[in-house]
């Protein structure tokens, strides 16, 4: 090779085709580790937080556990859990629960999607579902209650159109059946107590029943009860008090009659917990 | 062992080294001396005019093949037949457990534990695919790689009348983004890599339903088509370059007989990877059979347009 071509071949100038390959490489090294980056955003700053399934460990741990698979979406029973989209960011394909639309009720018993992942990112220490603390409910709207006002439900809850399917044990053991076929007919809307799955095995427990003929399925703390709060136009008032059993699964919001739903899930509370 | 450093080395992007005449046995260098008189390149010119164009088998098979195994997990959800369960980031097939190897090193470097169902699932796909080259996982198995084929269709078309130009980069910046996005998941404990996967987020589409995550796939494509032929997985997938690694030492390989070949580049034109075709090229090859480096897909392109049967699949054992 003469010097001069070996001198060309070295020179860095901006017309180099291996220079400007090199650059190239590094925009795009740099671009990709941008764009994931970028991901990190939303799980970082929280905007990424939502309701997830049953023994969920705690969010930063979930989000690094989670493989992204959607084992749990494909077992649930009730079709509960969806996957998050790229507003999550590094957040993307983790399962989450929207409880107004389809709340977890349990309808499996066997809690499905904590033996269904396959990296434990929904423990499986969890064996039962009042051990789950996925939120705390808590009576975010108390004016729109109907017991706060005194006010019934008759009909189906959520109107015609509702979507959403709950288990109702006395019809049906084995399959969950749509909301908005149940028609209700109450003095005072107490649906929030009345359709809490820990409640509901609380007394299937104290009838001598309990679900699937296991005691340990009994759970061991109340969840949510109506307290009188007096009298209002004539009417008996009452309000709503979450306790301590309270896993979180958002069946109260799904089925509050109200629009938009007088009690929701309050993440927050939930943190730290199965 | 000297080869097996190089095929690994190339993986990570280094250009295959020209072979010292040292290295040529003999009988090739024969061949190769044989191959460069100017009556033999004649020859082989009017033999190239001949040939006829080849039917795509192996193209047509891989495809059918990458098509039902994405199917196999729409409709075992869909249908509700259960055999196989999840996405192609995990999964059980038939109630055992399958994990993508890198996005279970994204778990466990980002979860900092060794997840026992994970090592399970991590250990039989490994198997699977080190038998037949782990990068086979690319060609016969990844959504994304059929979008990049017919976007590569496009993107040739459009070169073809001069309205794209094809841009390279260096093979080395995969390797930087693996080792970026593992020491990322370690340090900062999430699966950043995962936010980026066009592999995981097409899986995902298909089974779940498509997002707006979906928007990222088409510009990758659409980077493929009018920037870079193929550049995603030729230049950045880390899946890619993890199951290169699976598959270094895979019993299943593409082999180049130096015999017939006329070194006139056809397979280098098609091929996802040209660099471990390198032996192809004119005077390169050293033995009279040579394996095909640990980038190779396995996607039988280059069989599908060798007009000499040059190149072939064996199986020869490990090693």
């Amino acid at each position: 090779m003469c010097p001069e071509s070996a001198k060309r071949s070295r020179s860095a100038g901006p017309d180099n085709p291996k220079r400007r390959r090199f650059l190239r490489t590094m925009i795009l090294i740099g671009g990709l580790i941008g764009a994931s980056l970028v991901g990190l955003v939303p799980v970082v700053r929280g905007w990424a937080r939502r309701l997830r399934p049953p023994g969920a460990l705690a969010e930063a741990d979930f989000l690094s556990a989670c493989i992204k698979c959607g084992q749990c979406v494909q077992v649930c029973p009730v079709e509960a859990i969806s996957l998050a989209d790229i507003q999550d960011g590094a957040g993307v394909g983790t399962p989450w629960i929207d409880p107004r639309r389809q709340a977890c009720d349990f309808s499996c018993d066997g809690l499905q999607c904590v033996l269904a992942c396959p990296t434990g990112a929904l423990t499986h220490d969890l064996d039962y579902p009042h051990q789950a603390r996925m939120a705390t409910a808590v009576l975010a709207r108390p004016d729109l209650c109907l017991a706060v006002r005194g006010q019934g439900v008759a009909g189906p809850a959520r109107g015609k159109n509702f979507k959403g399917v709950l288990r109702y044990a006395e019809i049906d053991r084995w399959h969950p059946l749509p909301v908005r076929e149940h028609e209700y007919d109450l003095e005072v809307c107490d649906l929030c107590v009345r359709m809490c799955p820990i409640e509901i095995r609380i007394s299937q427990c104290e009838a001598g029943n309990p679900p699937a003929g296991d005691p340990n399925q009994c759970p061991p703390q109340p969840a949510i009860r109506l307290v009188p709060t007096g009298e209002k136009g004539g009417r008996a008032t009452y309000t709503p008090q979450v306790l301590s059993g309270c896993v979180g699964c958002g069946v109260c919001e799904m089925i509050c009659p109200a629009e938009p739903s007088a009690i929701v899930m309050d993440l927050l509370a939930g943190e730290g917990s199965a | 062992m000297k080869a097996l450093l190089q095929s690994v080395a190339v993986l990570l992007g280094r250009t295959p080294p020209r072979p010292t005449p040292e290295d040529i046995s003999p009988r090739v260098r024969e061949i190769h001396e044989l191959q460069a008189m100017p009556m033999n390149r004649e020859q082989i010119r009017d033999a190239r005019a001949e040939m006829v164009s080849r039917p795509q088998t192996w193209r047509r098979r891989r495809w059918a093949v990458l098509i039902a195994v994405n199917l196999l997990f729409v409709l075992s959800y869909h249908l509700d037949i259960q055999l196989v369960e999840g996405a192609l980031t995990g999964s059980r097939f038939v109630g055992f457990h399958m994990a993508d190897v890198n996005s279970a090193l994204q778990v466990m470097l980002a979860y900092r534990h060794v997840v026992l169902n994970l090592l399970i699932g991590v250990v039989s796909v490994s198997l699977l695919w080190w038998a037949l080259g782990g990068r086979t996982f690319c060609s016969w198995v990844c959504p994304y790689h059929l979008l990049g084929e017919l976007g590569e269709i496009i993107h040739l078309r459009l070169a073809a009348r001069k309205l794209v130009k094809n841009h390279t980069f260096d093979r080395r910046g995969r390797t930087v983004l693996w080792l970026f996005f593992a020491v990322l998941a370690f340090v900062t404990g999430y699966t950043v890599y995962e936010t980026i996967s066009p592999t995981g987020i097409l899986s995902r589409a298909l089974i779940y339903g498509p997002g707006l995550a979906l928007v990222w796939v088409v510009a990758l494509l659409m980077f493929e088509i009018f920037y870079s032929r193929r550049g995603w997985c030729r230049y950045a997938c880390p899946i890619g370059l993890t199951y290169g690694l699976v598959g270094v030492l895979a019993p299943l390989k593409v082999v180049h007989n130096i015999g017939q070949c006329h070194n006139d580049g056809a397979c280098r034109q098609v091929c996802l990877v040209p660099h471990v075709l390198a032996t192809t090229i004119r005077g390169r090859a050293k033995t009279m059979n040579t394996d095909l480096g640990a980038d190779c897909t396995r996607c039988g392109r280059c069989l599908d347009v060798c007009p000499t049967s040059s190149l072939s699949f064996k199986f020869k054992g490990p090693g």
